[in-house]
């Protein structure tokens, strides 16, 4: 008997970051104070190379050696966060060995590497202070598909020779360890990923989108001709329920940011919209899905209350407009055979985003939240979804629940990772 | 209808489309039908109705003895008389038939008072003009949510074994559950194309609390257009042979090998068609039904679990279309709240879940005659009971469609309560072997009720000499409770968990259907009469002992007593063979002291030690020397003790067993032989009560509302339960408030054998319950 899988896990461990992970410098909610250089601590790896390869600078100020990373590999997804030193003086540019320099040019002089890898250049982060250090930090992507070409990049350009150390997170930080270590030389500092979320968040949040609010919501979600996308003041975050959507969904209620719980997940996520996508509408990327969902009428797809009920259901007061049954129409040979593709597409990107929706509300309240932050991949370029999520919230929760977002959607699991790095300094 | 119904969307061979019974035997007792109810589903018509049933009863009368030579007069008259009871009827069949069955139902119905029929279901309103044309009846539309609920208010109040859950991996499919006393509060989430969740708090009060959109409808819908299968039950046979691990994102697909360092499983899923996201790669029909399947009852099941812990409730009970008498979707809603809860909540399913709209339909029409004022009681003889639809446990089961299937509720005379003295009602199990559970004794029980079966139908024809078709009759009650015996072997778990008790309860309710009320009305006029002669001389001799020695010739006399059972083949076959056994006979073969369970000491302590008791409670058994000979001796002990005593019979016969009508009559004349009964009848310390039960078990949590009554009032401190069916089928683990004796002669050697004695051990269980 073949047991029944399950999805998203539900384990409920609460999770304290541990004293040892405090040890290392705190985050600050100044971005001024975001490095702290007298922190002392041991080198993040204890492989020590000849002292010319050791860049002075950097063991002076108990720094890890350039290039800082931070990498999330998800299950569809891989994010890189790099951070582009600018303030890099002549003597160190003299002193910089050739491959680094290398990586910096090809990775701040192209918006997309390869055929599949992205710089979503709109997200850059720049001027920024990390560790006493001054530069950019660049946002990158790329399928997790390609990571074996990524590795193999890496190990062409001698990354190892570098000795640096590059903090993962995501399941794929376990997943692809031997092929790190085999194929790139290169021992990989594994990092839990809800810890790394949480630290993205909160520093990406406190630093501001240069200059703008890195939180927004919608205002007057349920109204379509007024509805607006305004900033939102994240100062005092807590609680708040951490919804993250990747390829599956995990929800996280925060009560500081030390002290945060995974309340449960859903296996209905992105990876579900594409998934269904795919084999509905024969498409093979998620823009493509998004773009075929914007022009589709979910409404032949699904049914509605008033499908059934002709109107509203009074009795228990849902509106005519409610999905009563996702795909429900489909039951019918000849609605299946009149429905288009875009249809199709509109009508899972809808399911799933509703259902995330319930999830997430019904958490709040179990969790006697109010505050819900949507945060992944999922929601990049998704303004449907955004929207609906926030309308969904605000509808059904008669105005008590709002729905938050962020700019770097995908991005805080890297970013945490890379504050790892920069902590364990 | 004879010539085979199918003429919908064939396509399944024209086998599944028959008709399986003749329309008289599905729509039976149409003629007096009134009061329609009719709930239409996406693919099942569940019609409901009201009607009469004329069948014979067994009355018997005292005959006027002034003047005449009591001697060779019979002590009392039996007569067989018509009797008028409700009975409710369901049908549940495919929405194909329904014009057939509408126009079998205009051709049959005679009660012209009939004018409305109410309808409910996403169905009503398509099939609206087709009902009022073909019945001539205005269609009045009901709530579908009102409907449902008030019907599943109604099935868990009034059948004991409704709730189950669902084990696959277990020996036994379906777990039982006793119904709680107090059924509410509890969630009900109805898996339609949709899904609702509903919070039922009282009677009338309810409360939609939410629902999704993700239902039996995404399966159907998405799954048809994802392999291209166009039915529901299609679509879930496909998902019961696929492999969800082709489509979906698991774990350890992100996390590699490594996932173990994380405490989660690897196998959980991370992303539901997480591997779907190419366009260059295919996937099985199968894979894709079976992620979908889990995709939507992980997803229902977590929402509930979401839901009742926000309100607090831990009794979920689910329904609607998707679950529907499915192995597939029951397990996965099983798994999915077992693990959302963590254990904590059970998915409950109900039996008669198929019809809960309908019934509520119908209870909406009938409120006029007060449905909810009653207790009702499945009648096993014209239910169809509930299949698994699974095919790995009864490959020759009848298929899901071209099948009519039924469920018919008895109005019972009285309304029925809990014995106030079960210590903890809520936990209370009647039945001492759970049947479905117990493979052994499962075999053993069927066997023995076959091999029965031709003595008993045999005995039914000879009840009735005067009856032209009794034999036809009676072979019409073999041909059926052969049937039920059959079905029960493949699916035990038919009827709710199957006990000694059901077995015999479902023999009742066979006999009655054929008109065969009390085939043992003579045997026991006969027995009675000759039980009386010896009444006098048994109390001399019994007076004649001193204390000590009277008390334990009382208790054998009444174990002795107990030995005269018609439904222990054992002693039937003594019984036919050597009509000049009797009292003393009985009593050597009673097994020496110390018996096979033997608290006797300490009952005679009580006695010697302890003051009188205030009140006792007496659960007879059979009758004749059972009743007068065992029983009375010991009735009058005790009022000569200073006890009062209840004295409990069936309201209905069963077996041998006494009843409330002969024990008037027993007393009546033991009366007037014996002073002591006399005046504690007069004086109203000695009661005769009914049960409310027609069973020779007994099942303490559905007794007649009188005796609850009567129990109370007289501060009643002592029970006393006798015979196999009372004692040791059932109530032989019941824990009472005040104390009890248990006891019986173990009449079957298999019994025996088990219980780790011979046939005629003695069971003498004393109990006082711990303070």
């Amino acid at each position: 008997m073949e047991p029944l899988r399950n999805g998203g896990g539900a384990e409920e461990k609460p999770r304290r970051r541990g004293a040892a992970a405090d040890a290392g410098p705190q985050r600050r909610r100044s971005s001024a104070a975001a490095g702290v250089d007298s922190a002392t601590g041991p080198q993040p790896h204890e492989r020590g190379g000849s002292a010319s390869r050791q860049r002075r600078d950097s063991v002076r100020k108990n720094r890890p050696l350039f290039p800082w990373f931070g990498l999330d590999i998800g299950g569809t997804l891989v994010k890189l966060v790099y951070f582009e030193p600018k303030d890099i003086t002549a003597e160190e540019e003299e002193e910089e060995v050739e491959n680094l320099k290398s990586i910096r040019k090809y990775l701040t002089s192209n918006v997309a590497y390869g055929s599949t890898g992205i710089r979503d250049v709109h997200l850059e982060l720049k001027d920024l202070t990390l560790c006493g250090r001054k530069g950019n930090l660049h946002f990158i992507r790329f399928p997790t598909h390609d990571m074996p070409a990524f590795i193999q990049m890496g190990s062409e350009k001698h990354f190892s020779s570098l000795h640096t150390t590059l903090c993962a997170t995501g399941g794929g930080a376990y997943k692809f360890e031997q092929d790190f270590r085999t194929m790139g030389d290169l021992q990989l500092c594994k990092l839990d990923e809800l810890d790394c979320l949480i630290k993205g968040v909160l520093y990406i949040d406190s630093v501001g989108f240069n200059g703008h609010s890195e939180c927004y919501y919608f205002e007057n979600p349920t109204d379509a001709e007024r509805c607006q996308k305004l900033p939102f003041n994240l100062e005092n975050p807590y609680p708040l329920l951490l919804v993250n959507i990747g390829s599956g969904v995990s929800i996280l209620a925060v009560y500081s940011k030390e002290n945060y719980k995974r309340v449960t997940g859903t296996s209905l996520g992105g990876g579900t919209f594409f998934g269904l996508c795919c084999l509905l509408t024969g498409c093979s990327t998620f823009e493509e899905a998004l773009e075929m969902a914007s022009h589709g009428d979910s409404t032949k797809v699904d049914k509605l209350v008033r499908d059934i009920y002709g109107g509203d259901y009074e009795r228990f007061g849902l509106p005519g407009w409610a999905v009563a049954s996702s795909f429900g129409n489909m039951m019918s040979k000849e609605k299946r055979e009149s429905v288009s593709k875009e249809d199709l597409a509109k009508a899972t990107l809808i399911t799933i985003t509703n259902n995330i929706g319930s999830i997430a509300r019904m958490c709040a309240l179990n969790e006697n939240i109010n505050r819900v932050v949507f945060v992944g991949n999922f929601l990049r370029i998704n303004t449907i979804s955004m929207r609906l999520l926030a309308y969904a919230l605000d509808y059904w929760s008669k105005g008590q629940l709002k729905a938050l977002f962020l700019e770097h959607e995908g991005y805080f699991g890297a970013v945490g990772a890379l504050l790892e790095l920069l902590d364990s300094a | 209808m004879a010539e085979r119904g199918g003429r919908g969307s064939g396509g399944h061979g024209s086998l599944d489309k028959s008709i399986t019974l003749p329309p008289d035997e599905i729509f039976r007792n149409l003629e007096n039908a009134k009061r329609f109810a009719i709930d239409i589903g996406g693919s099942l018509t569940k019609l409901a109705y009201y009607s009469t049933v004329q069948h014979k009863v067994a009355r018997v009368r005292s005959f006027d003895h002034s003047g005449k030579d009591i001697e060779n007069e019979p002590l009392y008259e039996i007569s067989v008389q018509e009797e008028i009871t409700a009975r409710l009827h369901f049908i549940k069949f495919e929405n194909t038939y329904i014009e057939t069955c509408l126009d079998f139902i205009k051709d049959h119905l005679v009660n012209t008072e009939t004018k409305v029929i109410k309808a409910t279901g996403g169905g009503a309103y398509k099939f609206k003009d087709l009902i009022e044309k073909k019945l001539g009846l205005k269609v009045d539309k009901e709530d579908v949510m009102t409907c449902l609920i008030k019907g599943c208010n109604f099935v868990l109040r009034n059948i004991p074994h409704e709730v189950f859950a669902y084990q696959k991996d277990s020996d036994t499919e379906f777990r039982f559950q006793m119904n709680h006393p107090n059924i509410f509060p509890y969630l009900l989430v109805n898996i339609g194309s949709g899904v609702s969740i509903v919070k039922v708090e009282t009677e009338d009060k309810f409360e939609w609390i939410g629902g999704s959109s993700i239902g039996g409808g995404t399966f159907w819908g998405l799954g048809a257009l994802l392999t291209k299968t166009k039915k529901f039950d299609e679509l879930l046979q496909l998902a019961s042979k696929g492999q969800h691990t082709n489509v979906d994102m698991l774990v350890k697909d992100v996390y590699g090998g490594a996932y173990q360092t994380l405490g989660l499983s690897g196998n959980l899923i991370a992303s539901s068609f997480g591997k779907s996201t190419t366009a260059d790669k295919e996937f099985s029909k199968e894979d894709m039904a079976k992620s979908l399947l889990h995709m939507i009852s992980n997803d229902i099941g977590q929402l509930a679990c979401l839901y009742a812990k926000l309100h607090n409730l831990d009794k979920i009970y689910f329904g609607g279309f998707f679950i529907r008498g499915h192995p597939v979707t029951m397990r996965t809603i099983t798994y999915s709240i077992n693990f959302f809860s963590k254990g904590e909540v059970q998915a409950l399913f109900l039996r008669h879940e198929g019809y809960l709209g309908a019934i509520g339909a119908f209870l909406k029409g009938a409120e006029q005659d007060n449905p909810n004022q009653y207790s009702w009681g499945e009648n096993y003889a014209g239910s169809s009971g509930l299949m698994s639809t699974s095919p790995d446990v009864y490959p020759m089961q009848r298929t899901r469609s071209g099948t009519f299937d039924m469920l018919e509720m008895d109005r019972l005379e009285r309304p029925l309560v809990n014995l106030p003295l079960l210590k903890d009602p809520s936990t209370y199990i009647p039945d001492t072997v759970d049947l479905t559970d117990d493979a052994m004794a499962r075999k053993y029980w069927l066997t023995c009720f076959e091999e029965a079966l031709d003595g008993v139908a045999k005995r039914a024809a000879a009840s009735q000499p005067d009856s032209i078709d009794a034999l036809e009759r009676a072979e019409k009650f073999r041909q059926k409770y052969w049937n039920k015996l059959q079905t029960l072997r493949q699916q035990p778990f038919a009827y709710g968990t199957l006990t000694v008790r059901s077995l015999l309860d479902t023999r009742e309710h066979c006999l009655n259907e054929f008109n065969f009320p009390d085939p043992y009305s003579k045997v026991k006029q006969k027995e009675n009469g000759i039980a009386l002669k010896c009444f006098q001389s048994v109390i001399e001799s019994l007076d004649s002992l001193g204390w000590e020695e009277r008390q334990f010739a009382l208790v054998k006399g009444l174990l002795a007593g107990n030995v005269f059972d018609w439904g222990a083949k054992a002693v039937s076959d003594v019984l036919e063979s050597e009509p000049q056994f009797g009292f003393e006979e009985a009593k050597s073969k009673l097994q020496e002291r110390p018996w096979l369970e033997d608290s006797y000491s300490q009952w005679l302590e009580r006695l010697k030690e302890g003051p009188p008791h205030k009140c006792a409670l007496i659960f007879a058994d059979n009758s004749g020397i059972d009743i007068i000979l065992g029983v009375f001796p010991f009735v009058r002990e005790l009022l000569s003790r200073g006890t009062e005593v209840i004295l409990a019979c069936n309201s209905g016969p069963a077996l041998n067993d006494v009843t409330y009508s002969e024990s008037l009559i027993v007393t009546e004349r033991i009366a007037a032989m014996d002073p002591v009964i006399q005046s504690a009848l007069r004086e109203e310390k000695l009661l005769l009560v009914q049960t409310g039960s027609s069973s020779p078990c007994l099942d303490l949590s559905r007794l007649d509302k009188g005796l609850a009554v009567l129990v109370r009032e007289r501060k009643t401190d002592l029970v006393i339960i006798e015979g196999m069916g009372r004692a040791i089928h059932t109530n032989y683990y019941a824990a009472l408030k005040c104390e009890s004796l248990k006891l019986a002669v173990i009449k079957n050697s298999w019994l025996a054998d088990r219980l780790g004695g011979k046939i005629f051990s003695v069971i003498f269980k004393y109990e006082v319950p711990c303070k």
